[in-house]
């Protein structure tokens, strides 16, 4: 796990400090609320319906025991004792006052962590695959080229008043668990005769123009990653339209000019920014990589399982994945119980996982950005322990990737740019399920809801997304189909005409129940509805 | 040409150079194009800064307009400027606000006139408020980076 240096902590501090000031001097009345919401923003601090959210960053979403009892104790403190867990790898509190947010800055300090470019037309938290370094299927570690991209974004001068917000995900592995072409810049870690370098995406997004970022640049040596992506952002800056806040991102930039033309607007400023080069990117690049190597994983490491209690042996073949090395597997703990609200957590519970993740996973705790927590590097003879104190915990529900496990943002219960609510709809999907028995039957499902256009629960992406919008005062859900987040990438499409709240869940039924009578051997949901297409689920939903 | 020194408009004037600010007021990109005896031109956010590299020369004054704080395109001009090798003054006008003017001074900007006068206070606080920096940018302090391996 990275370790801040006495460089790193001073940064974070400085930032505690400027905004300590910044908040004093609009208590004070010397900043207007316009002059004061980019600074606030970019230290995490949004105006909700109801009180002000503060999102923390958890950079490509790792953490240790001592950060996620942090967190646990922000929430006791500042909030109402629990937290939220994001599609960005982030955790957001809800209920926090502006009085206080200095404050929680600076207890977030004290053990490495940080709100910074959280939010604002700025690049926000880098975000990576939540199996990093457990992975078998990964060419190296993402997370330090993750890092040296957190700390090249934090506080730059250039880029911190964008046209829009920015986002960047970096994977190393040919199975995306990132979303990575959804992102504003898509990093993917790859191997070329023998030596590591980036391809670059550029311009996806979900959002109300959803896009799948085109590959701008197959291969970038390692010391002139940064370089390239300073001249993506510049080609941006320089160009991204401003006029409107709909077509700002990147994404509208990359197709109005077209993906070739970009390419070569990128590489006229790269060329110029190369007679500029930066200064020991690949030292640094060496020193950070010293903080992910590997854990001391017990040789020998025992790799049966006792399945005699089927509750157990569910969960294991649900929620455990396998890992590089022999003994281990990265166990998912869910936060989709049925009928709660996905990827939230109590204070008990941060500090329940904090622990077992001391206890059996290295002092290593992941957030995925489907909103649940990874136990990386788990021993397999451990995994009954470990189940078991989940279980107590309302923690062991065995439904990673099901129809249970469903992305939602917090929409109209807390949101103030949503349309209709998000997490009913998701508590009624997964009682629906539980109760009919169909989870199991139904395998690989993901489902997304967003509470508006801005899709921040990635309905685009879900092999069935819903979409909730505002019908003349009433909420409004639409049902998609067929979108991936994964390395089979794909936007969903709307069935037709939006159903009531009671009519979504319906829906959703409907639809799966489609999948079970056309399926053929092995196919997940989304397989099948790419053999049969959209109309076999069209006749079925409106007859 | 107008007095600098009686000009009402340039009250708020703050400078981090040593040398004579220019007496006369600076003409749009268009105009300095066009002409061939201006040395002070106003850079507009949509302006391309490329265009004045093949003239850096006989400039003396580059202002980049900020109408609108949240506009960042300007710290992008300053940035390309000083990396053609301008070492004329740049100086931010407009809507300067305290808050943005530490990542001005890094993207190379010596010269600040604000549409509303800056609390010195808040000035002197601001521009001391990293005590390093991540990134090489035009005002050539040491990255991190460089001395982590130095």
């Amino acid at each position: 796990m990275y370790l801040y240096d006495q460089y790193d902590q001073a940064m974070v501090d400085a930032r505690v400090e400027e905004f300590r000031d910044q908040a004093r001097r609009r208590l004070e009345g010397k900043l207007t609320e316009d002059q004061f919401k980019p600074l606030r923003l970019m230290n995490g601090l949004y105006l909700q319906l109801h009180a002000y959210m503060l999102r923390v960053a958890i950079p490509y979403g790792t953490l240790n025991s001592r950060q996620m009892h942090a967190l646990a104790d922000i929430a006791d403190k500042y909030d109402r004792g629990y937290g939220h867990f994001t599609t960005r790898q982030n955790i957001q509190y809800n209920w926090i006052k502006l009085e206080d947010a200095a404050d929680i800055l600076a207890d977030l300090a004290k053990v490495e962590m940080h709100a910074i470019q959280t939010s604002g037309n700025c690049i926000r938290n880098i975000s990576s695959d939540h199996f990093a370094g457990a992975a078998a299927d990964e060419v190296t570690d993402p997370r330090p080229y993750a890092e040296l991209l957190r700390q090249w974004s934090s506080f730059h001068p250039e880029f911190s008043y964008l046209p829009r917000k920015f986002k960047i995900a970096v994977i190393a592995s040919d199975h995306d668990r990132a979303a990575m072409r959804l992102h504003d810049i898509g990093i993917q870690i790859v191997e070329r005769d023998g030596e590591l370098g980036a391809k670059f995406y550029v311009g996806g997004g979900m959002g109300r123009t959803p896009m799948i970022a085109p590959c701008i640049r197959e291969f970038v040596p390692l010391d002139q990653m940064v370089t390239y992506a300073e001249a993506c952002l510049r080609v941006y800056n320089r160009q991204g339209r401003r006029d409107n806040k709909y077509k700002a991102r990147i994404k509208i930039l990359v197709h109005e000019m077209g993906a070739e033309e970009y390419a070569a607007a990128v590489e006229k400023e790269y060329e110029k920014l190369t007679e500029h080069p930066l200064d020991r990117v690949l030292e640094e690049l060496e020193r950070v990589r010293t903080f992910f190597e590997d854990p001391l994983f017990e040789q020998n490491a025992p790799e049966t399982i006792d399945r005699s209690d089927p509750d157990f042996a569910l969960w294991v073949d649900r929620n455990t994945v396998a890992h590089k090395a022999p003994g281990y597997v990265s166990a998912v703990i869910s936060l989709k119980p049925v009928g709660g609200i996905p990827g939230d957590a109590t204070s008990e519970q941060m500090r329940l996982m904090a622990d077992l993740a001391k206890d059996y996973s290295f002092d290593e705790l992941r957030v995925m950005h489907t909103q649940n927590i990874v136990l990386p590097h788990v021993r397999m003879a451990d995994l009954h322990a470990l189940w078991t104190a989940l279980d107590e915990a309302g923690l062991g529900s065995p439904n990673l990737d099901t129809v249970e496990d469903i992305i939602a943002c917090p929409g109209l219960d807390y949101c103030s740019l949503a349309n209709a609510r998000s997490i009913p709809v998701a508590q009624k999907i997964s009682q629906r399920f539980a109760a009919s028995g169909k989870t199991e039957a139904l395998g690989q499902l993901k489902l997304k809801i967003s509470g508006c256009i801005n899709a921040c629960g990635h309905h685009h992406a879900g092999h069935v997304g819903i979409l909730g919008v505002d019908r003349k005062g009433v909420e409004n859900y639409q049902l998609l189909l067929g979108g991936s987040e994964a390395e089979d990438v794909s936007l969903a499409k709307i069935t037709g005409p939006g159903f009531d709240e009671e009519g979504i869940v319906d829906a959703v039924e409907t639809a799966a129940d489609v999948y079970l009578r056309e399926r053929q051997d092995g196919e997940r949901f989304l397989d099948t509805y790419r053999r049969i297409g959209m109309n076999p689920f069209k006749e079925a939903l409106y007859g | 040409m107008a007095d600098l020194s009686s000009d009402p408009a340039r009250l708020n004037l703050i400078r981090y150079r040593d040398d004579k600010p220019v007496d006369h007021g600076a003409v749009t990109v268009d105009a300095f194009l066009d002409q061939s005896n201006a040395s002070a031109v106003r850079i507009e956010p949509g302006d391309d800064a490329r265009e004045l590299i093949p003239h850096l020369e006989r400039l003396a004054l580059v202002e980049v307009n900020f109408p609108a704080f949240g506009d960042g395109r300007g710290y992008s001009s300053a940035q390309i400027l000083r990396e053609a090798g301008y070492e004329g003054e740049l100086r931010a006008v407009g809507d300067v606000l305290v808050d943005q003017v530490a990542y001005m001074r890094r993207c190379g900007f010596d010269a600040f006139d604000p549409d509303s006068a800056l609390d010195a206070d808040d000035l002197e606080a601001a521009l001391n408020r990293w005590p390093e920096v991540y990134q090489k940018a035009a005002d050539g302090r040491t990255p991190i980076w460089s001395k982590r391996h130095a």
